[in-house]
């Protein structure tokens, strides 16, 4: 009774506090400060189309590494803890293996358990949509500062072609190598730019290093679309190698 | 102006229903992670309206794409372990 009572309470409280953030919301006629100098100053001074990617990349780029780099401790660690828990598998599927040879049955060892057929529709649809949807990945962090998306984004949408190919074909052994190297890569080129930033222009991560060229085409904006791509390369590479650890676990 | 708020009032009513069913889980687990997928692509459009396409891809891809397939990951990973 009481307790009902105070999630009663609770909920009433929380309803007050947001009917009084909605019934007293104005909004703004004009920018404030900070949000009119980006809207007037980006467009000339960095000649980025997208204000919003001006802003995530140069303005506020060391957040942006921050980002990143919570995103590639969050991949490691979860390659950590599976690892430990593929390591333990392997050698008690080993002796699994070795029980189920005694019974006549031929062992595996890629894939103990028969996995089901994936089916015609989805192994056809891959091999019709991954390279649209890799094309569509490169697309958004090549064009982060014209159009709206970004590293994150393209690297989100590279991730999801990977996590297709992995539904489509289980079995499907990938190259931690490869991912290791692309990450690490565009890791280290992501900070050298940073620096290359301080030396010759006007702060870490600025991205007057490059050209800033015509408003609005595909080379322009300075070093904007080159740490966007290396941006989406790293965040694709840790959100892969999360999705292959996780499936790799799976062959218990 | 009136015609994105009431499409906001109605993706936001759609949200929360979206979201009450996912929580009470009547039918079984599977649907549950479905209809969270559901209201992640919803908030996605929601996000559209508001002005912030660059959001909004974010939470169509990770919001309703990777987070949904992890889910229905582990469950499976859980259901095998059960039947083992």
């Amino acid at each position: 009774m009481i307790k009902r009572l105070t999630l009663l309470l609770l909920l009433a409280g929380i309803g007050s506090l947001f009917a009084g953030l909605v019934l007293t919301y104005v909004p703004d006629e004009t920018l404030n400060l900070t949000a009119s100098y980006y809207a007037e100053r980006t467009a000339e001074d960095l000649g980025a189309a997208n204000i919003v990617t001006a802003i995530i990349v140069t303005y506020r780029g060391l957040d942006t590494l921050g980002e990143v780099t919570v995103l590639f401790l969050t991949a490691a660690i979860v390659g950590l803890v599976l690892s430990h828990t593929r390591g333990r598998s392997q050698s008690t599927g080993r002796a699994q293996d070795n029980t189920a040879s005694e019974d006549g049955v031929t062992p595996t060892p890629a894939t103990r358990r028969e996995l089901p057929p994936t089916g015609e529709l989805l192994t056809t649809g891959t091999r019709l949509l991954l390279p649209l949807i890799l094309l569509f990945g490169a697309y958004v962090f090549s064009h982060g500062h014209l159009t709206p998306g970004g590293g994150f984004q393209g690297g989100a949408i590279l991730a999801s072609a990977m996590l297709l190919l992995l539904l489509s074909n289980p079995a499907r052994r990938f190259g931690h190598r490869l991912i290791t190297i692309v990450e690490s890569t565009a890791g280290v080129a992501f900070v050298l730019i940073g620096i290359l930033g301080i030396l010759l222009a006007g702060g870490f991560l600025d991205n007057r290093i490059l050209p800033t060229g015509t408003f609005g085409e595909l080379f322009s904006a300075g070093a904007i679309p080159l740490i966007y791509t290396l941006v989406g390369l790293k965040v694709g590479a840790e959100f892969s190698s999360m999705l292959v650890s996780l499936s790799e676990t799976e062959e218990l | 102006m009136t015609l994105p708020i009431a499409l906001g009032l109605l993706l936001a009513l759609a949200m929360v229903v979206l979201a009450v069913m996912a929580m009470r889980g009547r039918r079984s687990l599977g649907i549950s992670i479905l209809l969270a997928g559901l209201v992640g692509l919803l908030a996605s459009v929601m996000f559209l309206l508001l002005a912030a396409p660059d959001v909004a891809m974010t939470e169509a891809a990770i919001g309703s794409g990777l987070t949904t397939f992890l889910f229905f990951f582990v469950l499976g990973r859980v259901r095998r372990g059960e039947h083992d």
